[in-house]
């Protein structure tokens, strides 16, 4: 039963999964902004690090995989679109990626 | 565990978001060159009426998403079969306040 | 041609076990013949069905080494592996005796999706003239050919970890009736399957369609019931 589009629904769940714990701690650090702006600042500095950096390309990743994902599942379901998805569903992977990788040489 | 009504909340929230998050990634991908800083954020977003709704448009779709989300997950992945509207509705309106007090700290 | 060793799962619901058999390999030997081998020369008390050995009843369907097959229509040199076979009860279903799992729940499921004929016209009045090229009609078509086997049932994780899901088989089954103009209920069917346990809650991932063994793409079906009472929604709204 592992097939593609298996694969593709289990890392649409898993990185909606994450960015769904994700979201509490970004809106946390967001709001230091008024609360605490050198609280903020110093929060803001972490993110100077290498391994902090890759962890910003993953949150990279993993949002742009769930839209492109999302996309595709949709177009699948409310347009009726099913040849090719398993194309569609690497692109999309591809495509996250992508975008991750542009992120982080940006970032670097 | 989704009826016909939550189905068509998680896709219209899904639709909103989907300009929102390709230009978020887009933003990211742009402000990120040079480091982030407190002063760089605020000057993008404070006192920007284009930010606020945008970012609190955002936080409202994002939260029925993931409250919806998350109780599929409870569902099937923790086994929960009562109290799922309490899940679904609590992450969403707990994301929604924290997420609405981030727009205004840096609006 | 040798040897095969053959692990069946046994036992009642309550009581699990797996037991090994050797059985000999035959050229162009199926599954099936595998467990009636089995059942003939090693222990009578084994419990399994089939009945058409055709791919025509879909009573034979089990689960072999990890995969829902129609057993009747799997070639042994296909699926073996090392020369190894596991042979278990379908999966997603409560198991009686053996490879004999209950299939209630699955039919159940067909009355509850309303996936049943419901006549619009009455025995003295003509027949509908239905072309077959009508768009309904080839959409209801692809789908009619479902043996009830529950494979595609066995196959879904969204079964699994929602029992109360409809599953691929009976939802198809709705869709095919959505779509055939001789069907007198077709709201209400729609109705039927947007419920708890309705079409929302698949999820795309496609094993049904994957391995159904007639072809047949209950995912595609599937969509097709989202995308109906989408509108249908958003007609009322
Ligand atoms: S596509 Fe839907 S019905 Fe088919 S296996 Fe996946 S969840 Fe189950
Ligand atoms: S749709 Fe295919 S796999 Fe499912 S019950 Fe019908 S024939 Fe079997
Ligand atoms: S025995 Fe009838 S389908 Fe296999």
């Amino acid at each position: 039963m592992r097939r593609p589009l298996w694969f593709a629904f289990l890392l649409h769940r898993v990185s909606g999964l994450l960015l769904a714990l994700f979201l509490p701690v970004h809106f946390w650090v967001l709001s230091l902004a008024v609360r605490d702006a050198d609280a903020l600042e110093s929060f803001l500095s972490l993110t100077e690090r290498p391994l902090v950096k890759l962890a910003e390309m993953g949150l990279v990743f993993l949002l742009a995989v769930h839209i492109f994902g999302g996309l595709r599942l949709m177009a699948l379901e409310l347009l009726g679109w099913s040849s090719g998805q398993k194309t569609a569903a690497a692109g999309a992977v591809a495509l996250s990626l992508g975008a991750a990788t542009l992120f982080l040489l940006r970032a670097i | 565990m989704l009826n016909a009504r939550l189905f068509l909340l998680q896709r219209l929230s899904a639709l909103v978001m989907a300009p929102l998050v390709l230009g978020h990634l887009a933003l990211m991908i742009y402000a990120i060159q040079g480091g982030l800083s407190v002063g760089e954020i605020l000057g993008r977003t404070q006192g920007s009426w284009f930010w606020g709704l945008y970012y609190g448009l955002f936080v409202l779709a994002v939260s029925v998403h993931a409250g919806i989300g998350l109780r599929v997950i409870a569902h099937e992945w923790l086994g929960l079969r009562r109290g799922l509207d309490a899940v679904t509705w609590g992450v969403a309106v707990g994301l929604g306040l924290l997420g609405l007090s981030a727009v205004l700290a840096v609006t | 041609m040798g040897t095969l060793i053959v692990n069946v799962a046994r036992g009642d619901a309550t009581e699990r076990r797996s037991e090994r058999f050797e059985v000999p390999a035959y050229e162009s030997q199926t599954v099936l013949d595998v467990v009636s081998w089995i059942q003939q020369n090693a222990d009578p008390t084994l419990s399994y069905r089939f009945a058409c050995r055709v791919g025509m009843c879909g009573s034979c369907a089990m689960m072999v080494n990890g995969v829902p097959r129609w057993t009747c229509r799997t070639h042994v040199q296909k699926v073996a592996k090392g020369g190894a076979l596991q042979i278990a009860p379908l999966r997603n279903l409560p198991v009686i005796k053996d490879l004999v799992v209950d299939m209630d729940p699955f039919f159940d499921k067909w009355v509850a999706a309303k996936a049943v004929h419901h006549p619009s016209r009455g025995r003295a009045e003509p027949m509908a003239e239905i072309a077959p090229d009508e768009p309904g009609r080839v959409t209801a078509s692809a789908g009619i050919e479902c043996i009830n086997c529950a494979i595609c049932y066995a196959a879904c994780d969204t079964v699994s970890g929602s029992p109360d899901y409809l599953g691929p088989a009976a939802l198809q089954r709705a869709w095919t009736l959505v779509n055939d103009a001789k069907d007198g209920a077709r709201d209400a069917i729609l109705d039927a399957v947007s419920g708890q346990g309705g079409c929302h809650n698949c999820h795309s991932m496609g094993s049904c369609t994957t391995h159904c063994p007639n072809d047949l793409d209950p995912l595609s079906a599937i969509a097709g019931l989202k995308r109906e009472t989408m509108r249908k929604a958003l007609r009322r709204a």
